[in-house]
């Protein structure tokens, strides 16, 4: 894949749009997560995700193309996620959560029309629940949680993305961790 | 030694960066202690359910919708998907330029006087004559010059990039044309490219 990636690069510096499709086709779903992870809203996830291609895009021809292509990506959205975290002002939208109810949000007042099996309901349950404790996480240990166990990076690229070195990213994995477990321990 | 420096070897472990001699002190050690073992598996656990999690799909015309928010292309790498993408219609237009184009410097090159040969007709300073009384048989075409008819032509007259001045006492019993502009040039090739092949055809027949 990497190749090809590789190829439609060069073709989206020449100025190809289509090839550029191609690539957000590869990386949406992780972009477009990364984004909602650490955002906790999908209006804003996809906003900003869809931004973030943007901005690779325009910036195309800052890339060093012996580096890894997703490194690059990911780090225009992450940085993109924390300035939108640091200037946040309250918002209301659909997905957030309404103050006073624990874990409500406008989607579950909206009625549904079908009724969900209890095995789905148990295992959307959790995600909630998983993605609330992520959200609470402080933004610094949220990322590097985030890039490792969702979009699955290593330390390293992890260390890339967030330039930060690598024992700053294991510490803030660590604490992260830490303070998930303590949340999720009786779940 | 419990539990501090324990629980970095638990991360480290979960980071899959410890040494084997270090794993071996950290099982050990689970072995023994109760405490750091709740604490092992649920890190574990809690590892298991964030990536649990982690299979989102982007929504429905991702793609397009950051595709419909992008600057401009340039046009010429439009031009250049175009040409792939449609390559009959590529070879189609190359071939006509290109056949313009031939019509067009034919045109330009074509600046000398000629006239077709007849018998009977009169040339004087790029004029051609066609006689008082005298016939001139089939069609005559002249080129950059005039024509005076005061005889008769059996056939057609065609000036090109000249004048016609047809005589009182003139005759001509096909059609006079005078071939003055570009259009009309290449006009005059179709027509005359058309007939030909009309005339092939209908040779063909009667054989």
């Amino acid at each position: 894949m990497d190749t090809i990636v590789k190829k439609r690069i060069k073709q989206v510096i020449k100025g190809d749009q289509d090839a550029f499709g191609e690539i957000v086709e590869i990386y949406k779903n992780s972009v477009y997560q990364l984004c909602y992870r650490m955002l906790g809203n999908r209006h804003e996830a996809e906003d900003l995700a869809q931004e973030a291609f943007i901005r690779a895009y325009v910036n195309i021809q800052s890339f060093n193309q012996d580096l890894k292509f997703s490194t690059w990506l990911f780090r225009i959205a992450t940085n993109l996620c924390i300035d939108r975290l640091r200037k946040k002002k309250p918002d209301y939208y659909l997905d957030a959560e309404v103050a006073g109810t624990e874990g409500l949000t406008m989607y579950s007042q909206i009625s549904s029309d079908s009724p969900l099996p209890e095995s789905e309901v148990e295992s959307l349950e959790l995600q909630e629940t998983v993605q609330k404790e992520i959200l609470k996480l402080p933004e610094k240990y949220r990322s590097a949680i985030v890039l490792k166990y969702m979009e699955d990076m290593s330390l390293n690229e992890i260390s890339e993305i967030l330039d930060l070195p690598l024992g700053t990213v294991k510490t803030r994995i660590h604490r992260g961790r830490e303070a998930l477990r303590q949340q999720l321990r009786y779940v | 030694m419990c539990p501090e420096q324990i629980i970095e070897l638990i991360h480290d472990y979960l980071d899959e960066e410890l040494n084997q001699e270090k794993e071996k002190t950290l099982r050990e050690h689970l072995k023994s202690c109760k405490e750091c073992e709740t604490i092992f598996n649920e890190l574990k656990k809690t590892e298991a359910f964030v990536k649990s999690i982690s299979n989102m799909q982007a929504p429905p015309n991702f793609t397009a919708n950051v595709l419909a928010r992008l600057p401009k292309e340039k046009k010429k790498v439009w031009m250049q998907r175009w040409i792939t993408n449609h390559p009959m219609l590529t070879a189609a237009s190359v071939f006509i330029i290109l056949m313009m184009g031939s019509l067009f410097s034919s045109w330009s090159q074509d600046q000398e006087f000629s006239v077709s040969k007849q018998k009977n007709l009169v040339i004087k300073n790029n004029t051609v004559i066609v006689p008082k009384g005298k016939t001139v048989k089939g069609d005559v075409v002249v080129h950059n010059g005039n024509v005076r008819i005061e005889g008769e032509v059996q056939g057609d007259v065609t000036v090109i990039n000249g004048e016609k001045y047809l005589a009182s006492a003139g005759h001509v019993t096909g059609q006079i044309e005078e071939v003055n502009q570009v259009f009309d040039w290449i006009w005059y090739h179709m027509k005359k490219t058309t007939q030909d092949a009309i005339g092939i055809f209908s040779q063909s027949e009667t054989k």
